[in-house]
């Protein structure tokens, strides 16, 4: 189960992760982050064919570099409350590294290439250098 | 023809949020942003901070030199801040 979901409502943590979970007798490890509003409401911008096309190719990456069972990747957008879920990153595997790792991964990526733009009260946010610097680690 | 997309603070200076422009051979991606910038005041203001523009042809992360040929689909925005 590999799936990328771009969506205006809600995700449900438990849930997309109990799909991973019973995924079948090999998953040996579950691994779920999720980010969320934090400080002040957001809306987020977006560009839906690119990010959908973006994520998918970072899903691929992630299942060449390590043998994940699977991977949900759901990101919003539009208008967001404080403590809004944003974004989730789900993976399975066999054993907590590669779930870590490709979880970890897919994160790092997602923040830098998925086209999402977030807006606060203050204007548009700026992008930040040290989401390029936890790209970096991952080009050995 | 090419179809050019605009994304926050882009969009916004800009006006509007896509638009169409005519197109007959390929041509750099750089030497279009230029012509582009001579549309409008917003087109100029939107794109004059290059170091702070990003391009995409066709959903594809793009670099100044990449060529855009008729057709395509080349969208321009800031640095992305999702996630």
């Amino acid at each position: 189960m590999f799936e990328t979901h771009i969506q205006a409502h809600p995700f449900d943590l438990a849930s997309e992760a109990a799909r991973l979970s019973a995924l079948g007798p090999a998953v040996g490890a579950v691994v779920t982050f999720m980010g969320q509003v934090r400080e002040e409401p957001l809306f987020l911008d977006h560009y839906p064919a690119m990010a959908r096309r973006q994520i998918e190719a970072l899903v691929t990456e992630a299942r060449s570099r390590w043998p994940i069972l699977g991977a949900i990747v759901i990101h919003r957008f539009g208008a967001l409350a404080v403590g809004e879920p944003i974004v989730l990153v789900a993976t399975a595997a066999a054993h907590r590294a590669d779930a870590f790792d490709s979880a970890a991964f897919l994160m790092d990526f997602l923040k830098t290439r998925a086209p999402f733009w977030k807006r606060g009260a203050a204007g548009w946010v700026e992008a930040r250098a040290s989401d390029d610097e936890a790209v970096s680690r991952w080009q050995e | 023809m090419i179809r050019l997309l605009y994304f926050a603070w882009v969009r916004e200076r800009i006006g509007f949020g896509e638009e169409e422009l005519p197109l007959e051979a390929p041509v750099a991606l750089e030497a279009l942003i230029d012509r582009l910038a001579a549309r409008s005041p917003g087109h100029a203001a939107a794109l004059a901070d290059r170091a702070r523009l990003r391009a995409a042809i066709n959903a594809d992360i793009a670099s100044g030199s990449a060529i855009v040929s008729p057709g395509d689909e080349v969208a321009l925005f800031p640095p992305v801040t999702g996630g």
